[in-house]
């Protein structure tokens, strides 16, 4: 009986062993920088199949209020305790501004009072988290291309910087504080708004008030919740650390059509 | 015919080499698009049907619960709940568990990061489509699916398939000349795996895409939601996992060295009636 166990005990020994080594090795082959390179190769393929195959103006399937989730998960940031958020919060946004800026001919600035009037869209969408789980909710808020439009891009604009009021991470450079950016095509989709109202109510905190992106034809993370500020620009390499958002800097792909 | 019946042993060309060449990729890219897959799966172990996620009910799910002092894995499906510490839910060497869906060993890599579960996942689901595509269009156009994948007419027989079962079931394989083709159920296995699975594993992936969604919404009509296509991507890859534990069990029992030998040179031995020259 001791030897059976005795023998049982090394042969698990041996196959903790054997696992172990094959997970390090896996483990390395994951961490090496070349396969890393090689592997997200595979992103500029899938998005330039993508934009040569999908119709650019295709629209994201759109739902009825029966469709609407009763549960729509809020992720990332749910409460942002950064200090000039919270002044915001304070009044209720009443002083809240939303700056278009950057390679355009006329800055522009726009209160919530004033977004509310300009050209809107109400959509029930589909909310794809990167996780896995989607959610569908109802969106009213203004067209983003029309804002353009007034802002007037200047030729070399390629990108749009989304600057928001959250920080999901401390850090001394501030690369801890939430972007996001997408390219004109996605810009100037219809279905692309400025999000101020959710289920017909007021956009809630948690999901990002005052101000969120939708780009309905991405996975949830390039939806940035806070918005501050948007700024276009030739290039995405001045921000954060050089990814074109917060969470393109930690390895997810720009492109999140998939 | 002669009484005493000698046998002796031929090479007859079995796989050919795009076959051979893409069974092995195809080894390649599936295992590590289950491995992935199965990270991927981790950033939030629960599965529904519908067009959304309605997260106090998924069919299927593995979470870590306290239980008194400590914490064990649970795995819900539907009504049934099964505890699973070490396995589903909650598992790692003893002392440092963590809540996870699928244990370490499964998953590329080893820790969590879907990040990494996704470059590995869409890198090989390239590499396991063109592929795929390859085989096809050669196979098709050589006629091997036709010749060698469809089952011919004695085949379909209710008795001669009765038979099959029941030599499968003892671990029985065709001899001789029935042994130059595939039996009944390996050729219904690969027809199965070939031009039902793997395409449903595919569709299903792309019917998870918001862009693709947006091109072709009658995929997301197919399947009826997005989350029912997450739901029906996991039941394939478990038949694609089911497929292979039998087909590696098979290969095993039925001459490991003959089988490999096919696959890497294309030869495989048969034995034939008739006086050895």
């Amino acid at each position: 009986m001791t030897a059976e166990t005795n023998r049982r005990g090394w042969l698990k020994g041996v196959a903790a062993g054997a696992s172990g080594l094959w997970l390090a090795a896996c483990d390395r082959i994951n961490d090496n920088p070349k396969v890393q390179q090689t592997l997200q190769s595979a992103e500029g393929l899938t998005r330039r199949v993508h934009r040569a195959t999908i119709d650019r103006k295709a629209l994201a399937r759109e739902f009825t209020p029966a469709d609407i989730s009763r549960d729509f998960r809020a992720n990332g940031s749910i409460s942002p305790g950064d200090d000039d958020y919270r002044a915001l919060l304070e009044t209720g946004f009443a002083d809240y501004k939303l700056v278009i800026d950057g390679l355009v001919e006329h800055p522009l600035s726009f209160s919530l009072a004033e977004l509310r009037t300009q050209p809107s869209r109400t959509q029930i969408t589909r909310h794809d988290c990167v996780e896995g789980w989607s959610s569908i909710g109802q969106w009213k808020g203004a067209r983003l291309g029309p804002l353009l439009d007034k802002a007037v891009l200047k030729r070399e604009a390629r990108y749009l910087i989304v600057h928001c009021f959250d920080s999901l991470e401390e850090t001394l450079d501030g690369t801890g504080r939430y972007y996001e950016s997408i390219d004109l095509i996605d810009a100037y989709h219809p279905q692309t708004i400025l999000a101020y109202e959710m289920n017909g109510k007021a956009l809630p905190v948690a999901h990002g008030a005052p101000l969120r992106m939708r780009v309905e034809r991405q996975l949830g993370y390039k939806h940035a919740k806070y918005i501050s500020r948007i700024e276009a620009v030739s290039d995405l390499k001045a921000f954060g650390r050089g990814k074109g958002g917060y969470w393109e800097d930690r390895g997810y792909e720009w492109y999140a059509g998939i | 015919m002669s009484e005493s019946k000698t046998s002796r042993k031929v090479l007859v060309r079995r796989h050919g080499v795009v076959t051979r060449i893409t069974h092995w990729i195809n080894l390649l890219a599936i295992t590590l698009l289950l491995m992935s897959g199965l990270q991927i799966f981790n950033a939030h172990p629960a599965l529904y049907w519908g067009q959304k996620a309605t997260f106090d009910q998924p069919w299927l799910s593995m979470t870590a619960v306290e239980r008194g002092d400590e914490m064990i894995g649970v795995t819900s499906l539907g009504p049934v709940t099964l505890e699973t510490t070490g396995l589903f839910g909650y598992s790692g060497k003893e002392g440092a568990r963590e809540p996870r869906g699928f244990p370490a060993w499964a998953t590329v890599p080893s820790y969590r990061a879907l990040v990494d579960g996704r470059h590995w996942h869409f890198f090989f689901a390239w590499l396991f489509v063109l592929n795929g595509l390859l085989y096809l269009a050669v196979n098709l156009i050589n006629g091997h699916v036709k010749r060698d994948l469809l089952p011919s007419r004695d085949q379909l027989d209710p008795k001669h398939l009765l038979h099959e079962i029941a030599d499968h079931a003892r671990l029985k394989f065709p001899k001789g000349e029935e042994a130059r083709r595939y039996n009944a159920l390996q050729k219904g296995a690969y027809l199965g795996v070939i031009f039902v699975v793997l395409p449903l594993m595919v569709l299903t992936g792309l019917t998870m895409s918001p862009a693709v969604d947006a091109g072709q919404p009658w995929l997301v009509a197919v399947f009826g939601g997005r989350q029912s296509a997450r739901t029906v991507h996991f039941i394939c890859a478990s038949l694609v996992v089911a497929f292979v534990l039998i087909h590696v069990v098979m290969v095993l029992v039925s001459g490991v060295f003959n089988n490999l030998r096919s696959m890497v040179t294309g030869r495989y031995a048969i034995e034939v009636e008739g006086e050895a020259r």
